[in-house]
């Protein structure tokens, strides 16, 4: 049944697919594997099937696309590198896990189209779950990381199974509805979760010998994180996967006609994001050693909703440049002040309304308009 | 038994509430077909006008009350003008967060004007509580209900019996054969927005009384009205009123009877559940398939 | 072409980012920077506002006598929104980038919690404005504070009880860390007391009617009832008492100790019960209290400078900043030197009460920090032993 589905939707995609598809096997299974979570992300989907195609030829998008990777990963090694102001590298570890966060919901609102107003439940579970594990059960760090990725991956996947039945609006306020409940969770379970004082004394992470409580060590760990999730998501979105993804976008009854499973894929998607944001909240847990359910309400689900739109949906890039203003605005917003929340409204409003597609598209379009001209 | 009558009068009094939000919701959907997520800082906007212009500028109630609906409106009014009808590409996506970034605006634009303390009024008329069964029931909340209940009996008027009404109607059917008619889709856009928008100053004005206002209390009671929408079922103006009702009645009992931490969630137990099972609403008809 | 575009985008806007935060400063050398930690905007700013401008105003007032030997204060501050994302990157930056030779501040405790492994390994003195108890307990080095904990305040109703005779009470806590930590104290403490709690319920900080809550309070014939939380919350259940016709007294806690809570809840306020710092009734203490002269000295000075009826909050920063300055003199700006004489502070007269910091203290409060009001005539009046 699953193979004849797949092979169905093989054909029917295939006359979209120009250069993509190929790049995504070009490593080999042990790099594409996720952080942490050994085959979780992949085996559900269809990068299986994926892997007998390895002999094809990669295009020059697969190319550009390692290019970039690779370019980050040059920029993250010269950072850690480069700068000793523990501020700094403090600042860009907060971007990386914001990135983390966005990347993922970036997946689902620009890729699935679907909306999640809820997603911060997803990073607080990801973050109470390491925190409680290791704070009163005593658990070392690294063995609460796969149990909080599986945790928030089932929970996503309960959750996703009938609310992504919902469409549009529907769909907003459905998973919001789910964020609140979790957020009440937090709040109410506080023989465990502490409540609203908090958890403290959540421990510091450590490599055998190595500490990686010190800023460099950390915005290494952080941003290797990132660089991988990049990597993931680029295949994915390149793979099969991705362009049953676009189509469910674009319209999901001509994907339905197309075969494509559309709600599976949807709930994959789901899950995926959770996942991601699962790991940005172990990442901010054991960083800042300390966790509240504030860090997690309603406000930080629109934040990341924020940081997806202002990089741009669909733009795996966007998440980095989404992550980095919302980080920076404030800092810069010092002036500011009270002003801060006006601004902050204001930016979002007027880049829905003049560059819906987001900064980074906005700005590469005006480029080559300038140009062409 | 007393504790009961009591919980009931609390539940009416905040569900009354809840169910004129939910109405501001129900308007501009069934017009426009858009969830808009500002609705909750209409509310804000209503209460702390009333504030200035009551008790601020000390103006009659009645003239106070008017001229927060009608400011209130005007800002819906330039809401849908510079922003909503602005866009390029309405995606639903981009019109939520837009709507989420309007929120966010009203509610700095509120902390420059108003500050960041809460305000209080007092009570439109000076009349004793009134005890029913050892219960008391306040005469804000008679008012309160009283208001609410013509409220929607004059929008059934309006619905039903009225041409701009009907027009109002046909947009919502479908907005291209309404323009094929004839009938100026945009200007019902705008009139959508600014019942709307009323709507919520209303919620607002009725609630100022009895509680405290202040530049962030928008967005749980604009989340709970949507909610009240939802239970009734989007898009009906009686189901928003029973919607409202519900939700306040449930909400009260659950604190009388199981615990007032688990009140909020309440709401939104209720909201998941009434997604998953019947996502029209308890007297919704339309099915649920917009985008 | 596309993709070199968006990657030099990026670097620039990391590049960016990091030019921006390395402004030279030109008075390092001559001034003592102190760095403050407060949630000026947000949800919580009624607590970082005005301990910001009382930290200014304490600087003022160091600088105006010459600074401390020789050299004059200059305070850098940051906004924590009361989120402490903001609050752990403010921290760092004041200390990483400011060289601040200590933090003041922030306003909340669970904006203070994150900075204490901070604190400790960049071995900067912070000293905390939040009320939370865990903050100094257990003792940490580098960690004081200068808001009362709740313990006191808590001990300060019960104890004013039980010479009223009140055996029940019900409670009603707001939901969040100021109510929890409440709830938390007068549960733990009650039996000491001879006090029972009969009903405990709670309110959402934005919650706009408690009557339910209190309904089923009043079901449990409670002797007194006390509502735990700040502004505008606990107006709103002084409102709903009075409306319900409630006759029990109504204790609040020292978080409404402010004249807005009189004007929100008008003349529900009326014979309210509360605990609060001596600010309030400064002009009603006898002449023998010796915190009388500095806190009209501060109110006189605040409502004149920012125009604002004072609140019991700002004192915090304002206690931590002339307990700092003292610690400050004859060090030469080395903070392990700053930190040890901070232990070291003795009989400090300031605004939240008379502070007595030592190394297994770093709060330095005694009960005697709290008095008892009750608001009548909408009027604070301070009530006798």
């Amino acid at each position: 049944m699953r193979r004849r589905d797949r092979g169905r939707l093989a054909l029917g995609m295939d006359p979209l697919a120009s250069s993509g598809r190929k790049k995504a096997c070009l490593a080999s299974p042990e790099q594409a594997r996720p952080i942490g979570a050994p085959g979780s992300l992949c085996s559900c989907s269809c990068c299986r099937d994926q892997r007998p195609e390895t002999n094809i030829q990669p295009s020059s998008a697969g190319k550009s696309a390692d290019m970039k990777n690779l370019c980050l990963g040059a920029a993250v090694v010269a950072a850690g590198l480069l700068i000793s102001n523990p501020y700094h590298l403090q600042v860009l570890t907060f971007i990386g896990i914001y990135t983390l966060l966005t990347l993922g919901l970036n997946m689902l609102m620009g890729y699935a189209g679907q909306i999640s107003l809820g997603h911060a439940a997803f990073y607080g579970l990801g973050a109470y779950s390491t925190g409680i594990l290791t704070v009163h059960f005593g658990w070392s760090p690294w063995l609460t990381l796969p149990a909080s990725i599986l945790l928030t991956a089932a929970v996503a996947y309960l959750v996703a199974l009938p609310i992504l039945k919902l469409h549009g609006y529907y769909l907003g306020m459905g998973t919001l509805g789910f964020g609140m409940i979790v957020f009440i969770f937090f709040r109410e379970w506080s023989r465990f979760t502490g409540g609203d004082s908090g958890l403290v004394g959540i421990p510091a992470l450590a490599l055998g010998p190595v500490d990686l409580s010190s800023r460099t060590a950390y915005f290494f760990l952080v941003w290797g994180t990132v660089l991988a999730g990049f990597e993931v998501c680029g295949r994915i979105v390149n793979s099969r996967v991705g362009r049953a993804l676009r189509a469910i976008h674009d319209s999901e009854q001509a994907a339905a006609a197309m075969g494509i499973d559309t709600s599976r894929m949807k709930v994959h998607v789901f899950v995926l994001s959770a996942v991601f944001a699962a790991v940005a909240g172990f990442l901010y847990a054991h960083m800042i050693n300390f966790i509240s359910p504030n860090s997690f309400d309603f406000m930080t689900s629109v934040r990341m909703v924020t940081m997806v739109v202002i990089g741009g949906m669909a733009s795996i890039w966007g998440s980095v440049l989404g992550a980095s203003v919302i980080t920076l605005l404030p800092q810069w917003l010092h002036v500011f002040m009270d002003y801060e929340m006006l601004v902050y409204g204001l930016i979002l409003m007027l880049i829905m309304i003049f560059i819906p597609q987001g900064l980074v598209r906005g700005i590469t379009e005006l480029y080559e308009r300038s140009r062409t001209r | 038994m007393q504790e009961l009558l009591q919980y009931l009068f609390s539940g009416l009094t905040s569900g009354a509430i809840y169910a004129v939000i939910a109405l501001g919701f129900t308007m501009l959907y069934n017009a426009t077909g858009l969830i808009n997520f500002a609705q909750g800082e209409f509310v804000m906007l209503g209460a702390l006008s009333l504030v200035s212009l009551w008790k601020g500028f000390e103006l009659p109630l009645a003239v106070a009350f008017a001229g927060s609906v009608a400011g209130v409106a005007a800002v819906g009014i330039l809401m849908e003008r510079l922003a909503i009808g602005s866009v390029r590409k309405p995606h639903p996506i981009v019109l939520v967060i837009i709507t989420v970034g309007a929120s966010i605006l009203f509610r700095g634009v509120a902390m420059m004007i108003w500050g960041k303390d809460a305000h209080s009024v007092g009570t439109f008329s000076k009349h004793a509580p009134i005890e029913i069964g050892g219960a008391v029931l306040l005469p804000q909340s008679v008012w309160i209900l009283v208001i609410v209940l013509l409220v929607v009996a004059c929008l059934q008027f309006f619905y039903r019996k009225t041409l701009t009404g009907k027009a109002m109607e046909a947009c919502a059917i479908s907005k291209k054969a309404a323009a094929l008619l004839g009938i100026g889709t945009e200007r019902m856009t705008l009139l959508a927005f600014a019942v709307s928008a009323a709507m919520g100053a209303l919620g607002g004005i009725l609630i100022a009384p009895i509680t405290m206002s202040s530049y962030d209390m928008g967005t749980m009671l604009g989340l709970k009205g949507f909610c009240a929408a939802m239970l009734g079922g989007l898009g009906t103006s009686w189901g928003a009123v029973l919607g409202g009702l519900l939700l306040g009645v449930l909400e009260s009992l659950g604190v009388g009877f199981v615990s007032s931490s688990l009140k909020d969630a309440i709401a939104f137990l209720l909201l998941l559940l009434i997604l998953y099972m019947r996502p029209s609403g308890i007297l919704g008809k339309r099915a649920v398939h917009r985008f | 072409m596309k993709c070199r575009m968006k990657v030099l985008a990026l670097v620039m806007v990391q590049l960016a980012a990091v030019m921006s935060f390395s402004l030279p400063s030109c008075l390092a050398e001559e001034t003592y920077k102190i760095g403050g930690l407060f949630s000026v905007t947000g949800p919580t700013s009624f607590l970082g506002d005005p301990e910001k401008k009382s930290l200014q105003m304490a600087i003022d007032e160091i600088n105006a006598k010459g600074g401390i030997d020789g050299r004059k204060l200059e305070a850098v501050i940051r906004d924590t929104e009361g989120m402490p994302d903001k609050a752990v990157l403010g921290a760092n930056e004041l200390i990483s980038n400011e060289k601040v030779l200590a933090i003041i501040g922030p306003s909340l405790t669970q904006t203070t919690l994150p900075l204490v492994p901070l604190a400790e390994s960049n071995k900067v003195p912070l000293i905390s404005c939040a009320a939370g108890i865990e903050i100094t307990e257990p003792v940490k080095p580098y960690v004081f504070k200068t808001a009362q904990n709740d313990v006191l305040a808590v001990a300060t109703i019960y104890d004013h009880m039980k010479k009223n005779n009140i055996k029940k009470v019900g409670i009603l806590t707001v939901e969040n860390s100021f109510g929890e930590s409440g709830k938390k104290q007068l549960m733990s403490q009650a039996a000491q007391f001879g006090i029972e709690v009969v009903q405990a319920e709670s309110f959402g900080g934005k919650d706009t009617d408690m009557t339910a809550q209190l309904t089923k309070i009043r079901a449990a014939k409670p002797d007194a009832i006390i509502a735990w939380g700040t502004n505008p919350g606990p107006a709103v259940v002084a409102r709903n008492a009075q409306q319900l016709n409630i006759k029990t007294p109504l204790y609040q806690s020292h978080g409404v100790a402010s004249p807005k809570f009189i004007e929100l809840a008008q003349d529900a306020a009326e014979g309210i019960f509360l605990p609060t710092g001596k600010i309030l009734v400064a002009d009603q203490l006898p002449d023998s209290d010796p915190q009388k002269p500095v806190l009209k000295s501060y109110i006189e000075q605040f409502e004149k400078e920012f125009k604002m009826p004072v609140s019991g909050f700002g004192g915090y920063a304002y206690d931590a900043m002339h307990m700092l300055a003292k610690a400050m003199k004859g060090t030469g700006g080395d903070r392990e030197k700053i930190r040890a004489n901070l232990e070291k502070i003795a009989g400090h007269v300031g605004i939240s009460g008379t502070f007595n910091f030592s190394p297994t203290d770093h709060n330095g409060l005694s009960q005697d920090a709290f008095v008892m009001v009750q608001i009548k005539d909408g009027k604070w009046k301070l009530l006798g032993d």
